[in-house]
This record gives C-alpha cells, structure tokens and sequence, in this order.
C-alpha cells in the first residue's frame, strides 16, 4: 500500500465516521437546519452523474462522440435497459454485455 | 386507555435499564429479572434475519466493487482496507472511479465527505432512539450505520413495541452487513485480479454503467431529473478544473438547481 493510498484511507474513514458519529456524539444538543435536510437527497444523483456523464463521453481524456465509442454505446444501451426494467443487476448486465459485443464486432 | 399508556412507558423503562449495559438498573432488581428467552439475542437475531434480503442486495454490488477495484489501480490491500474501514458502498464505488482517473487524494477526501453527508440524515433519525445509549453502543452503531441497516432498523423503533432492547436489533442488523460486504468484496478482488489485464478489457465500463442503474431510481421527481441534468451539463462544462474539481463544482451546481427546482414546483402547485 503507498503512502497516499494510506492517506486517502485514513481520511475517507475519518470523514466518513465523523458523519455517522458526529449527531451521536451531541446526542440531542443539535438539530439539523431544514434546508440541509431538504439538499440531502439531491446529493447522490448529482456526485454520480458528475462522474459518470465524462467517463463516458471522454473514456481516455479525449473527446468521443461516436458510435464507434464503446462506453457511450454501453452507457446508452444500459440506461435504456434501466428505464425500462427499473432493474438495476439487468441495467449492469445489458450495459456490460453490449460493451463487449461492441468490442468483439465493431 | 392512559393508564395502559403509562404502564407501557413504564414497561419501556424497565426493558430499557434491563437492557442498558451500564449496569445500574433503575428499578428493582427483581422487576429487571430477565426473561427465559433472552430479549437481547432475540433481538439481535430478528435483526440479521430482516436484513437478509438487503445482504442478498448488496452480493452483486461487493462483488463489482472488488472487480473494479482490481481495474482501477488501486493496490489489493488498500482496496480490502478501504471496505473494513471506511465501510460505505457508493463513497467507496466513487473512490474507485476517482483513483482510477487519477483524482488528488484531497479531492477523493472531500467527495466522500459530499457523497456521505446524506448518513447524517440517518443518524439525525435514529438519534432519539439511542441518545441515551453509552459510547461504547453508540460509536459502533455509528460505523456500521449504512442505507440498508438505517432502511431496516428504522421501522424497527418505529414500532410501537416495548422492547427496549432494540438497538441490539440494530447491531444484528449492521453486523450482518458488514461481514457480508466484506466477503463479497473480497471474492471480487479475487476473481478481478485473476482476469489478467483486466483494464485493456475494458472491465473499467463496469463502473459508469453501474452508476447509471444506480442515478435512474432517484429520478423519480422534477427536481431531481433538474438536478442530475445540471449536474450532467455542469460537468462537461468544469472539464478544464484542475484535480477533477469539477466533480465537486457540478455536484454543488446541481443541488442548487434541484433545490432552486423544488421551491419553484412547490410554488406551482400551490403548496406551502
């Protein structure tokens, strides 16, 4: 293990325990502002697409808007299958498989 | 009807004294006298057992996050640590993606402390319920405490029941996740690594393409679909931030116009 993988570990972990603990840790000397609590929820959704729409559209760090791409191919094939089965090991294995298929004959 | 209320609060007290671990009950020992099963397994238990299907769930998602891992540069042993320490699925998925694209550790730091905030919603939840737990109770519960055992353990305390050993159901509950994560995410470490040159493969297309079946299920609602479109477009936009700031400037940009979002459509429907 490197020095700033050991890094990275010790402060996901910190941040991370910090987050769970820190309302525990006050018990009920705190409460949580409302509109903190209504941003919540956009959380998620937002860090994932912020990392998921470039690693498909510039797979090597370059610009790739073709259907010669097979990330893009495999992101939209797998976001079909995910509106439509609402499922989310079907939404992996369609993406996954049109991802190879791509691979093998295009 | 009151005095049935009462005699239940009381009930609770007495099951919770019993329960405590701090070893002063409040009432007289005789009353604390624990009962032939004892209510604290049972619970502990009934926990595991109602979290089986979430241990089901979370099988595929241990095994991709170790075979990701394998692709992504990361070294086995700080990918096994980071499942044994940081122990949170999605923070540890982005991680992966973050190592993978080279991200400083700073930015990899400050992205899990954004992906993870929503936990504190958790234990804001939970708190009432065990505020009055000793530390060596509630600094355990706080590191297992993930989606799925908060999803379970809730309508646990939520039930209107007057045993007050429930936060042994929720130790069940978060010990039969984490055990369960760390195999399945071993196993994936494993089999990832045994794919020899897994990244020309391009098993690294497992990631966006698990992330996108994990965005679809929140888009249930105008202003999250505002929100991940902003954040979408954002991110195209921030390519040229240095240390994939980007990330962290598109994931703000797209809070703000989900919540700029909500308060217009609340407006439109006349509510509030």
């Amino acid at each position: 293990m490197s020095a700033s993988e050991a890094w990275m570990l010790a402060g996901m972990m910190i941040v991370t325990f910090g987050i769970r603990y820190f309302l525990f840790a006050l018990a009920d000397r705190f409460r949580m502002p409302p509109w903190i609590e209504g941003a919540l929820k956009f959380i998620p959704p937002a860090v994932l697409t912020a990392i998921t729409l470039p690693a498909v559209l510039l797979p090597k760090g370059e610009w790739f808007l073709s259907w010669e791409n097979p990330y893009l191919v495999a992101a939209l094939l797998g976001l079909a299958a995910g509106v439509l089965t609402r499922n989310l090991l079907a939404t992996i294995a369609i993406g996954l498989a049109a991802f190879f298929v791509h691979r093998l004959f295009l | 009807m009151k005095a049935k209320k009462q005699s239940s609060a009381l009930a609770r007290l007495a099951a919770r004294s019993f329960c405590s671990t701090s070893g002063k009950p409040a009432l007289e020992p005789r009353q604390a006298r624990p009962r032939p099963s004892d209510p604290r397994r049972q619970e502990f238990v009934a926990g595991i057992r109602d979290t089986f299907p979430l241990l089901l769930g979370a099988l595929p998602f241990g095994l991709i996050y170790g075979a990701i891992a394998a692709t992504s540069g990361l070294s086995m042993a700080a990918a096994i640590a980071m499942s044994a320490l940081v122990f949170a699925g999605s923070s540890q998925f982005i991680a992966v993606g973050l190592v993978a694209a080279q991200t400083p550790v700073a930015i990899i730091v400050l992205t899990t402390l954004i992906v993870n905030l929503r936990h504190m919603l958790y234990s804001a939840t939970l708190l009432p319920y065990l505020k009055d737990l000793p530390q060596k109770w509630r600094i355990p519960l706080a590191f297992w405490l993930t989606d799925e055992t908060f999803a379970v353990t809730i309508h646990r305390f939520q039930k209107d029941e007057a045993s007050a050993c429930k936060h042994w159901y929720q130790l069940g509950s978060s010990i039969a996740m984490y055990l369960n994560w760390q195999f399945w995410c071993f196993l994936g470490l494993v089999l990832g690594n045994r794919i020899p040159d897994a990244q020309s493969w391009g098993l690294d297309v497992a990631m966006p393409v698990t992330f996108i079946g994990m965005i679809i299920p929140f888009v249930k609602t105008i202003p999250i679909a505002v929100c991940v479109l902003t954040a979408g477009a954002a991110s195209l936009l921030t390519l040229s931030l240095p240390y994939k700031l980007g990330i962290v400037v598109s994931a703000f940009a797209g809070i703000t116009s989900g919540l700029l979002a909500q308060r217009l459509t609340q407006e439109g429907n006349g509510r509030r």
